[in-house]
């Protein structure tokens, strides 16, 4: 995550830290967070090629780069337990779109209510304060007790772990709409509906994305860990089959498509908030 | 003609505690469609609170705020605001922000476009209907707050210190272009300032506000803003003895309020 958008412009303002203090008297510019990131990737690449060829630790614990590269090739072509991986990536990723749709056609008003009622907030506090500190796992056996162990029960899951962030940021962006917006816009005669549409909704926008953004990165961990439980498809249950029948470099290749997906996702939201709210980053 | 009238208002924040001193007291004030009130007064002598009182932002207390003799209950198109941190919406380009007024009552989007961009070419700024809020400077973004206002064609401009984030120059520049809005458009405005020497140049009528309870002190007539549109320069409207020697009164009731504090 470190190679992330931000991080880029940033090196140029370091602060003059303790680490800045080696380049002092120099005339070389400090070097570009992103390089120094790329280089503990490469570096951590060639201590476990370096250990798995010396055969420093068993092929079964940690098999080498290239097994694992091997190991996607054939996923990717022939596939494990029935599936390929790309019918296991698509199996996750609809549970979390579905999940997320949910989220927040559920939790974008939820948070409204909470940003303009008392009697909205009232009611929904108290349930997203329960719902919020709750491990996922923890509720995902009653919820499998009601729901079955279909699709229904992880998109539940998934969904009520996405929740409170998304009613969450909407209901701060609801409530930091600036007083001069809502009042100009009653000026030219705006009904509260129109304050609502035209004025609080787009100005609670970059929030919601925010929120929206960390909701994915939960939806995301609670999906895999679903997955691990009850599932014949996904990326969480490829892994869990691979590991019961000792097919490391299978679970270590899942855990890299798992990492890949995630960052993906983290970058498309923030291109995303780029295009849909630039005014929130350039004002 | 239409007419702006605040009637015996008085205006407490607290509501449920009678006995606290209220910010506004009985305050009697008409402002007709040809006129330019501006009032001045000391930070915190209710200025802002007078503003939104007219606006029907805040409820007054008591008495009544009437347009042509009937109270109103909130705000409304018939009396447009221009904010002090111009208050554009930031999603919007200035186009848009200017037909926003125009959306709110259902006109076609064709329609208000082009009513929209007749108004930016009115406050000279027929280049920036494209451009982002963010892309622009500050007097123009007030320009744009102006021309907005202008769209739902109020009968009043209320008007919260427009100009006071400005720089001196674009300042001068603007208080030009305000009195040639007020005079072209026929609407009856209200000005808040802390420059009494924009008051001198702006204002048919100067209200002096004085504080605790903020009250109306002293109402004088002027006539310098009108120079100003029939194109005396500036320096010339300033030189005379009678300009100074308003500004020095002014100064005084000011500050006179000031050592009311003290003392
Ligand atoms: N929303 C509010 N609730 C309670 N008190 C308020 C509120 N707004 C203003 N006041 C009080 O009312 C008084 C007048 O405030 P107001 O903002 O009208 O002054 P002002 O003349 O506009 O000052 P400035 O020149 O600094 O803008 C102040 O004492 C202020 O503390
Ligand atoms: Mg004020």
């Amino acid at each position: 995550m470190s190679l992330s958008i931000e991080s880029a412009p940033s090196t140029t303002h370091q602060p003059r830290g303790i680490v800045e203090q080696p380049e002092r008297g120099t005339t070389r510019s400090p070097l570009p967070l992103a390089w120094i990131s790329l280089a503990t990737i490469v570096a951590l690449l060639a201590l476990w090629s370096l250990a798995s060829s010396y055969g420093l630790v068993s092929a079964l614990f940690l098999p080498s780069p290239l097994a694992v590269y091997k190991a996607l090739q054939s996923l990717a072509v022939t596939g494990f337990v029935d599936a390929t991986l790309a019918q296991h990536v698509g199996a996750s990723l609809l549970r979390i779109f579905g999940a997320l749709a949910v989220a927040i056609l559920l939790g974008v008003p939820g948070g409204i209510a909470i940003g303009t009622s008392r009697l909205g907030k009232g009611i929904l506090d108290p349930i997203v304060e329960f719902l919020r500190p709750l491990p996922p796992l923890a509720y995902l056996p009653l919820v499998i007790i009601w729901l079955g162990i279909g699709e229904a029960s992880k998109i539940a899951v998934i969904a009520l772990a996405m929740l409170p962030p998304i009613i969450l940021s909407t209901a701060t962006g609801v409530k930091s709409t600036s007083s001069d917006h809502i009042n100009a816009a009653r000026a030219f005669g705006a009904s509260r509906l129109q304050v609502l549409r035209h004025v609080i909704l787009p100005s609670a926008l970059p929030s919601v994305l925010t929120g929206t953004r960390i909701a994915l990165g939960a939806g995301w961990s609670t999906l895999v860990a679903a997955e691990l439980v009850a599932a014949t498809r996904g990326l969480g249950f490829m892994i869990q089959s691979a590991a019961q029948f000792l097919v490391t470099d299978v679970v270590i290749a899942g855990i890299v498509v798992i990492a890949a997906v995630a960052f993906v996702f983290e970058i498309t939201a923030r291109l995303l908030e780029r295009w849909l709210v630039p005014w929130a980053t350039r004002r | 003609m239409s007419v702006l009238s605040l009637e015996k208002v008085t205006l407490r924040y607290a509501a449920s505690d009678s006995r606290a001193a209220p910010v506004l007291a009985s305050i009697d004030l008409k402002i007709a469609r040809d006129e330019f009130v501006v009032v001045i007064g000391r930070s915190g002598s209710g200025k802002t609170s007078l503003l939104n009182l007219a606006a029907g932002f805040v409820a007054a207390s008591s008495g009544q705020v009437c347009v042509d003799g009937r109270p109103v209950a909130g705000p409304g198109a018939d009396r447009a605001v221009v904010f002090q941190d111009d208050a554009l919406y930031p999603w919007l380009t200035a186009l848009d922000n200017v037909a926003f007024p125009l959306h709110l009552r259902g006109v076609a989007r064709p329609e208000r476009l082009e009513r929209a961009r007749s108004l930016l070419n009115r406050v000279g700024l027929p280049d920036a209907a494209d451009r982002h809020v963010w892309e622009l400077s500050g007097g123009m973004r007030q320009r744009v707050g102006i021309a907005r206002a202008l769209a739902s064609d109020p009968k009043f401009l209320l008007m919260d210190e427009p100009l006071g984030a400005l720089d001196a120059l674009t300042r001068s520049r603007m208080q030009g272009f305000l009195l040639d809005v007020w005079q072209k458009s026929g609407v009856g405005a209200l000005l808040i300032t802390h420059s009494i020497e924009e008051a001198l140049l702006l204002a048919t009528r100067i209200i002096v506000l004085a504080p605790n309870p903020g009250r109306i002190a002293s109402e004088i007539a002027t006539t310098f803003g009108r120079d100003l549109l029939t194109g005396v320069s500036l320096a010339e409207i300033r030189s005379p003895p009678a300009f100074r020697r308003l500004h020095d009164e002014l100064t005084a009731l000011i500050h006179a309020e000031d050592e009311g504090i003290a003392a």
